[in-house]
């Protein structure tokens, strides 16, 4: 761990000011210990208690394509253009649209 | 126990290495796949139920198999889950994108309510338990139809757990014993629908059209309850009609509606679950059961041979009819689950904890949602053998075939025949003379007026059985003609004048004394021939039972 630690964080953790400097470092991480968290859900966002805004089903948007496809450095006929993606063995020859989710 | 032996085989069906015809044989696996059961990150591997362990027959193999679906239904909505851009299954390339749904920076996803009461409707019908508190999760993986480089689902807590799908087939030679089996659903989330892609191998590139980006999924997880295709195939059946019914969503296979992937693995009974495969890109409904099987084959082969099952991902190919892996799926994907910022908790309620005072646009009712449930298919199938008595396995298949059931209902209303005549013509006549000619119901050139018509006229008793067959054949054929119109052309009316019959069963006997004598003597098949001579001469217009009535009579006098 501490050979990929060094790699990431490109310090060297030879000398001794290095290691000094680390341990004050996990020392000040340490003071989140001093809360106590018993039975309190982890938070995942500041807006946890916000309420959830449900649209009503009408559609007012899209019929942009042109706008769009500005965007796109390649484009044919009105489809954004892609580097070719992964596609299974053996090649199918069909426009199967492929979606690996 | 008789259960275990159902559980794990097709009914009665034992899975025995079997010699299939297929393409080109894959290369025997080299062992370099791990053996690990290979839990991902959403399903896991279920509880196998106890099974009896029974030791193989010398010589005989026996396997069990193991399949689990997850299966994606696209929402019936006017617009998408996150924004406003309208659902439509036929449109221009990129017409209906939104500037979220091409992800450009500075856009955020607005829940749509009606996904919401939809998967709420879903998980009520399949007797799941709501959560009344569920997140959403960003998943992560780079493909050119996600634009945002991620797709915003439920991982950590779905909307709806735990619930379970019932469902029937049909076994025996006739196919008539009807067993009841029941998958259990481990969840339903809501989830975003990816654009599309095609491959354009020729100039090597890929062209998107992300239309179908962000449309509302349902991905329905089934536990690997199911044993072989027919039983996934049926599952996935009802599913469909479940959800038809719901109105949650059309669930149309052939337009990308309702996408199925199986998990299937094998064992040995009493041994552990196999390694397992996925196989995706099961959207036909015709292929789902094939493929399933060919796959389970595929691996009881490899096992048989010595070889190992690799935990990968497969595709199916329809021309060549195998499974065949997919190479950007080789090693495990890492997709490096995190909570949606920007979307806080969604909260449902019903009828104790609604908040009061609250904006009815902005909450969700479970309670409410609950008692406007429609109909369930297997609600309508019980009514229909209350109502007409018919067998459980006749209501399968009117609801199993689209538009029999409607056909069926308006043959009813306008005729006074028993529903068991009905039911018989319609299930046996009508649907036999379709398949023949692989018709859909829509396109049936005989009216639900026209059949009932005929069955009126066949219980008024104006025609004979062996007459109505005649008249419904010539239906089909010329389709203008109404059945009374045929009747009198073809001269197929019953004979109603008693007097005239009577007169010529008499001539009849007088005509054939060496037969009467027979029939004297106590020779039984004379009378039938006696039978025969009197219909002859009515020209096939009299019911033999008359007859036989009527020669009876006069012959005990």
């Amino acid at each position: 761990v501490v050979e990929h630690l060094e790699r990431l964080a490109l310090v060297d953790f030879g000398g001794p000011e290095a290691v000094a400097r680390l341990e004050r470092a996990v020392a000040v991480a340490d003071r989140l210990r001093a809360v106590d968290t018993d039975g309190v859900q982890p938070l995942e966002s500041v807006l946890e208690d916000r309420c959830l805004y449900l649209r009503s089903d009408n559609v007012v948007e899209g019929n942009c394509a042109e706008e769009l496809l500005r965007n796109s450095h390649r484009v044919v006929e009105e489809y954004f253009v892609a580097p070719p993606g992964n596609i299974s063995l053996p090649k199918l020859d069909e426009q199967e649209p492929f979606s690996p989710s | 126990m008789a259960a275990p032996v159902l559980r794990w085989c097709c009914p009665a069906r034992r899975w025995i290495l079997a010699n299939i015809d297929r393409g080109p044989r894959h290369g025997r696996g080299a062992p370099t796949g791990s053996r690990s059961s290979g839990k991902r990150g959403q399903s896991s591997v279920a509880q196998q139920p106890l099974v009896t362990a029974q030791k193989p027959r010398k010589g005989e193999h026996q396997w069990a198999a193991v399949v689990g679906l997850e299966i994606h239904a696209q929402i019936s909505s006017n617009s998408k889950l996150f924004s406003g851009s309208q659902v439509h299954f036929a449109a221009p390339p990129n017409s209906l994108v939104s500037f979220f749904d091409a992800s450009l920076p500075g856009t955020l996803p607005v829940l749509n309510r009606r996904c919401v009461e939809a998967a709420v409707m879903t998980g009520l019908a399949l007797n799941c338990h709501i959560n009344k508190k569920s997140l959403f999760d960003r998943k992560h993986y780079f493909y050119a139809d996600l634009p945002a480089g991620y797709q915003i689902t439920q991982q950590r807590l779905p909307i709806a757990v735990k619930g379970s799908l019932a469902y029937s087939i049909c076994v025996g030679k006739k196919r008539n014993q009807v067993i009841n089996k029941t998958v259990r659903i481990k969840q339903i989330q809501l989830e975003q629908d990816s654009g599309k892609s095609l491959h354009d191998d020729l100039r090597s590139q890929t062209l998107i059209d992300l239309n179908r980006a962000g449309v509302g999924l349902l991905e329905v997880v089934l536990e690997p309850d199911m044993s072989c295709g027919e039983e996934a195939a049926t599952a996935v059946r009802e599913l469909q009609l479940i959800l038809q019914a719901l109105g949650t969503s059309q669930a149309n296979m052939a337009e990308g509606q309702l996408r199925v992937d199986a998990n299937i693995s094998v064992h040995r009974p009493g041994e552990p679950l196999g390694v397992r495969t996925e196989v995706k890109n099961l959207n036909s409904a015709r292929f789902l059961a094939k493929a399933i099987d060919y796959e389970i084959q595929r691996q009881i082969e490899e096992l048989e041979n010595g070889g190992e099952i690799l935990n990968e991902t497969r595709s199916f190919d329809y021309k060549l009819g195998c499974t065949v892996p997919m190479r950007d799926k080789e090693g495990k994907q890492d997709y490096r689950f995190i909570p949606e910022p920007n979307l806080p908790p969604l909260l449902l309620y019903d009828s104790a904890s609604l908040p009061a005072g609250a904006d009815p646009q902005q909450v969700i009712n479970i309670d409410q949602l609950r008692e406007q449930l429609p109909e369930l298919p297997s609600v309508t199938r019980e009514k229909l053998v209350q109502q007409y008595g018919m067998l459980p396995e006749h209501s399968l298949t009117l609801l199993n075939e689209v538009g029999l059931l409607e056909f069926f209902q308006n043959v009813m209303k306008e005729t006074r025949a028993e529903p068991k005549k009905v039911t018989s013509w319609v299930l046996n006549t009508f649907l036999g003379f379709l398949k023949q000619q692989n018709l859909a119901v829509s396109e049936s050139p005989v009216t639900p007026s026209a059949l009932a018509e005929l069955l009126n006229l066949l219980d008024q008793k104006a025609i004979s059985s062996a007459a109505a067959k005649k008249v419904f054949e010539e239906l089909w054929r010329s389709g203008g003609k109404t059945p009374a119109q045929i009747v009198s052309e073809k001269r197929l009316e019953l004979m109603q004048d008693q007097e005239a019959l009577e007169q010529l069963c008499q001539a009849t006997m007088e005509e054939h004394p060496q037969v009467v004598m027979d029939l004297k003597k106590g020779n039984p098949r004379a009378i039938n021939k006696l039978i025969g001579l009197v219909r002859k001469a009515t020209l096939n217009r009299a019911d033999p039972t008359v007859i036989k009535e009527m020669l009876e009579k006069q012959l005990s006098s």
